[in-house]
């Protein structure tokens, strides 16, 4: 690469960090004040290049692209506003992080929404009036278009910093940001605060998206890729700092243009495509600076955020009526492969869901470990569930281990990657952690994608059935019974251990934990261990029964898909990720069939579920119980 | 806590699993898989070319004395999902055999499960040469023309190009990399003279678009080969245009004359590149004069490709079914031998030797009409001309039979 071209490759890389800083800078505000993990936010960026999309070409030429595109962040601002009055502020007083469900039901909902407006097929809007051309730098085609994006990202940054610093708007922001209980305290209105901040981060969501018609289609699939960019340049930048946005975007859209510059390199003894690692450079950035800067390049520790959910009750161990229907289901369950067989009701696919489902509820369990009593919020679950499951395959495929032994050294692999990804991820707290524990997954997911000699590729591996006699469904349903009624008991056992309520004072005040002698940071690791550990065994048990694994499959989605398992069940109890699991599992399967927008079905019934349990499907009926006057 | 909720939420669980539809004794059920939330643009034309299939067939009184009934199924663009879904096919709704499937990990991962469970599986359009060579098996036919052929298809028009220096393009998964791998290997051979001088492999759907025009346009190739399809392509393809990265050099390109993938870059259609697609309005055949006829009058929209495999992937099931004279899968096993089907590119066959089929593609020069994006000079090739022979296929499949 001559000094020219990689000059040049920086241009495009500071075109490419306008784009994402507008993205990111959003969810940043939201997050800095209201606490929510906004998993729409995407989806309203993609909003914005299809309402961008619809003006640049049904009204046309300067008004309808340039106007088009301030309409249309006001358009998004609008939409922001309405989510928080008419959903968010009705579950401000639930659990941490249950908005999170909320939103994720909005991302299938507007999905599904576009698709029913827009139609499938992708839509490229017209070039920007102005800006058609391309301008002669160092020899190359700049597109001038680059050249007013690379202009435009500083200007909002600018006009932001103006507004948060020298408005009274942006004095209620930042101190929202540092403690909003104080601010409400101190007899500002929250809801309007909230709101506003919602719709102006939904705007500049909107706003982002609206300036990329020039650029790239506008299509379905936008919403989960601008996700994805946003959260890790809010992180490496600082939760809730807009300069530190700006920097993360230009850092992680430098190192990407300049892997693409770079392009193939002969090291004489290897072949390297640099090109390929634009898939993995954005988190190794995120996981290097969440390793050196905890907070982030400019982020400041998190304010204390005083939980305005109800308090917690502490966990008692089961009351005879509980042990008894557990008992009952067992039961149930283990008649499960007589009933299936029957004429009547029966279906072999019974066993087949009922698989899934166990092997969710081994999942679920194992996040809500270290998400409920551990206070961990993971959002990379799926590494370990990917550990276990490639890990059996890949010894079954490589070194031809009996399908016993590869379904115990599965586990094993998690329990590495845990220990290893743990040992970074509790040094962290908050959100933090759970970036980083997202980045940490999204390198697993990249290697096992990259590394196609030996995983596979974006294929994976194929063809590893289980022997006789578990190639019968039955028999293997059994087998995953046994394993995940001893996981979920042995789980259950650590909690009620010592070690499991040193875990839950770690997670309830790490200081006074530390002043009686617990060593927390340790204890949590062993803490996110276990957790890998069993979560291995889910993994095992998956790839034997479909017979093979591929990277979708310990995706980013199957990490929140734990998540909403968990906070659907109740994350403050311990049936809830076993309820949640089963509801959500099969919920899936059924819903699924039903229809051809299922998405925005499965998005409806999970908005109602969220407004009707707001702490989830147990948690809601262990407070009517207590109510009524029941010990729970 | 109280657990009887937990109960409630079994009951349910067992109540929905329970509620199986009623048997319907007097139709053939096919079960049909695929990424239709992932990939609408090709699926919704897939589903209504199998419409039209299914309606022309029952209205002729379907096959065996019964119709035919499609139940269809989404995949989830998983291929866990997927292996569920067909299970639930199989076991609860009673299929006689699985077709669809979009992705290429995903027919990958039904094939292997059809062998397993020795159900009949015909892959209607994943790519991937692996479904009938390295991963193929005697359960398992494949519709549309593979990942090889389809760059086979476009090798006289690069070779013909003469040029000594190629750049190569692809998304980075198995499509991309079969695709850039048989594109090298077939250079080699013509042309040992030729070099390439740059790849670029992005991330499918995360293309850094300018950033790669850029590092191609300064690899000073003569020759450009692109895989890109989608989003992807229509980034790239503008990005481009703008920077003159494609002035006078020769592009062949693979499946961009699609119009699911043409169709969007209207204006912005790069003029001259050659490749395989499906000109709907230039083909005047009267097997496919016939279909669009039909397809036009149902759905008052033209055809996509993803309509013809839909479409011809039915046809081919009927034409199999009334072969075997029989749902049994080792009598249809048999009857896709050899067998032939007439769908609107005209009449081709299923291999015995590796269960491909040998329908073509139209390959030809995108130009610029109207502001909307066509081909010109466009010629079909058949699929039997650029696949190996039965001779060689056989040590292309491991695995099989």
């Amino acid at each position: 690469m001559t000094l020219n071209a990689f000059l040049f490759q920086i241009l495009n890389g500071l075109s490419a960090a306008s784009g994402l800083f507008l993205i990111a800078a959003g969810l940043s505000l939201i997050f800095g004040v209201t606490r929510i993990v906004n998993l729409a936010h995407g989806s309203l960026y993609m909003l914005g290049t299809y309402i961008a999309y619809t003006f640049a070409t049904k009204i046309g030429g300067v008004t309808g692209f340039w106007g088009g595109i301030v309409a249309t962040a006001l358009i998004v601002g609008v939409i922001g506003a309405l989510i928080e009055i008419v959903l968010l502020r009705r579950i401000y007083r639930a659990p941490e992080l249950f908005q999170l469900l909320a939103t994720f039901a909005l991302v299938l909902v507007i999905n599904d929404a576009a698709l029913w407006l827009w139609g499938p097929a992708d839509l490229l809007g017209p070039r920007a009036p102005g800006f058609r051309g391309a301008i002669e730098i160092l020899g190359r085609r700049l597109p001038s278009y680059d050249l007013f994006l690379i202009v435009i990202g500083p200007l909002v940054l600018l006009a932001l910093h103006l507004t948060l610093s020298r408005t009274r708007f942006g004095r209620l922001i930042r101190a929202a940001t540092q403690d909003r209980e104080m601010v409400g305290a101190l007899g500002v209105n929250q809801a309007v605060l909230f709101t506003s901040v919602f719709a102006l981060g939904a705007a500049l969501a909107g706003l982002g998206g609206a300036l990329q018609i020039a650029r790239e289609p506008a299509n379905l699939a936008t919403d989960l890729i601008a996700l994805g960019d946003a959260f890790v340049v809010v992180v490496v930048g600082g939760m809730g700092s807009i300069p530190g946005a700006y920097l993360a975007a230009v850092i992680i859209a430098e190192v990407k243009a300049l892997c693409v510059g770079i392009g193939v390199v002969d090291f004489g003894f290897v072949t390297i495509n640099f090109s390929k690692f634009t898939l993995v450079a954005e988190f190794l950035v995120m996981a290097i600076v969440l390793i050196a800067r905890p907070y982030g390049l400019l982020g400041k520790a998190q304010g204390a955020v005083r939980s305005i959910a109800e308090p917690e009750e502490p966990i008692r161990p089961a009351t005879p009526l509980l042990k008894a229907l557990g008992a009952v289901v067992l039961v149930l369950l283990v008649c499960l492969p007589l009933l299936a067989q029957s004429t009547y009701f029966g279906s072999p696919y019974l066993l087949v869901l009922g698989i899934d489902v166990l092997i969710a509820i081994i999942f679920a369990a194992s996040l809500h470990f270290i998400m409920g009593p551990g206070g961990m919020h993971s959002f990379g679950h799926a590494a370990y569930f990917g550990l276990g499951a490639y890990g059996a395959a890949l010894l079954v495929k490589w070194l031809a281990l009996p399908f016993g032994a590869a379904l115990v050294a599965a586990p094993l692999l998690a329990l590495a990657g845990a220990l290893l990804f743990g040992w970074f991820a509790v040094r962290l707290s908050g959100v933090y952690l759970a970036m980083l524990t997202l980045a940490f997954a999204q390198i697993v997911w990249a290697a096992v994608f990259q590394w196609e000699g030996f995983t596979g590729g974006s294929n994976g591996v194929i063809g590893v059935w289980p022997p006789p006699p578990f190639d019968k469904s039955w028999v293997y349903f059994l087998l995953t019974l046994v394993l995940a009624v001893a996981a979920v008991l042995l789980l259950r056992r650590v909690l009620f251990a010592p070690f499991g309520y040193a875990m839950r004072a770690g997670r309830d005040s790490a200081l006074r934990a530390e002043a009686i002698g617990i060593d927390v940071k340790r204890v949590h690791w062993l803490g996110f261990a276990i957790a890998g550990l069993i979560c291995g065994v889910a993994g095992g048990l998956f790839a034997f029964a479909k017979g093979s694994i591929s990277p979708e499959t310990i995706h980013i989605n199957r990490s929140i898909d734990g998540l909403v398992m968990v906070l659907l069940g109740g994350v403050q109890t311990l049936t809830g990720p076993i309820v949640g699991a089963s509801v959500f599992a099969v919920l899936q399967d059924t819903v699924m069939r039903q229809t051809e927008y299922w998405r925005a079905l499965m998005g409806a019934i999970i908005l109602v579920l969220v407004l009707a349990f707001p702490q989830g499907i147990v948690g809601a009926f262990a407070a009517l119980w207590r109510k009524a006057g029941g010990r729970t | 806590m109280r657990p009887t909720h937990y109960m409630l939420a079994l009951a349910t669980a067992l109540g929905c699993a329970f509620a199986a539809p009623a048997f319907a004794q007097d139709t053939i059920k096919i079960g049909e898989l695929n990424s239709y939330k992932a990939q609408p643009a090709f699926l919704e034309p897939y589903k209504r070319g199998m419409e039209l299939a299914l309606e022309e067939i029952n209205g002729k009184g379907g096959v065996l004395g019964k119709k035919i009934e499609l139940i269809v199924r989404d995949d989830g663009a998983n291929p866990g999902e997927a292996v569920r879904v067909a299970e639930e096919l199989v076991t609860r709704e009673g299929v006689v055999m699985l077709t669809g499937t979009f992705l290429s990990n995903i027919g990958l991962a039904v094939t292997n499960f059809a062998g397993q469970k020795k159900v009949f599986f015909l892959a209607s359009e994943p790519l991937t040469d692996k479904i009938t060579w390295a991963d193929g098996n005697k359960y398992t036919y494949r519709l549309r023309a593979s990942t090889y052929m389809q760059t086979a298809m476009l090798m006289p028009a690069a070779i013909a190009a003469n040029a000594k220096r190629w750049a190569i393009v692809y998304p980075n998964y198995e499509y991309g990399q079969s695709a850039a791998a048989t594109f090298k290997d077939m250079l080699k051979k013509a042309q040992p003279g030729a070099e390439i001088v740059t790849e670029q492999a992005p991330p499918i759907g995360k293309i850094e678009a300018g950033a790669v025009a850029q590092a191609i346009d300064d690899a000073k190739p003569d020759a450009i080969f692109n895989v890109l399809f989608g989003a992807d392509l229509t980034k790239f393809v503008r990005e481009g245009n703008t920077r003159g990265v494609f002035k006078n050099r020769t592009v062949v390109s693979l499946l961009s004359g699609e119009p699911e993938y043409l169709d969007p870059l209207g204006e912005e259609t790069p003029v001259g590149w050659i490749a395989t697609g499906y000109p709907w309005d230039k083909i005047k055949t009267p097997d496919h004069v016939a279909f669009l006829t039909a397809y036009q009058k149902k759905f008052n929209d033209y055809p996509r490709l993803g309509s013809i495999v839909g479409y011809t992937t039915i046809k081919s099931i009927a034409a199999g079914l009334a072969a075997a004279k029989s749902t049994d899968t080792e009598k249809l096993v048999e009857a896709f031998k050899g067998l032939s089907v007439t769908g609107p590119f005209g009449t081709f066959t299923y291999r015995a030797s590796d269960h491909q089929a040998t329908m073509g593609a139209y390959v030809g020069k995108l130009a610029l009409e109207k502001g909307k994006g066509t081909m010109i000079d466009v010629k079909y090739v058949d699929g039997a001309s650029v696949l190996p022979s039965d001779a060689d296929t056989k040590k292309l499949r491991p695995s099989a039979d």
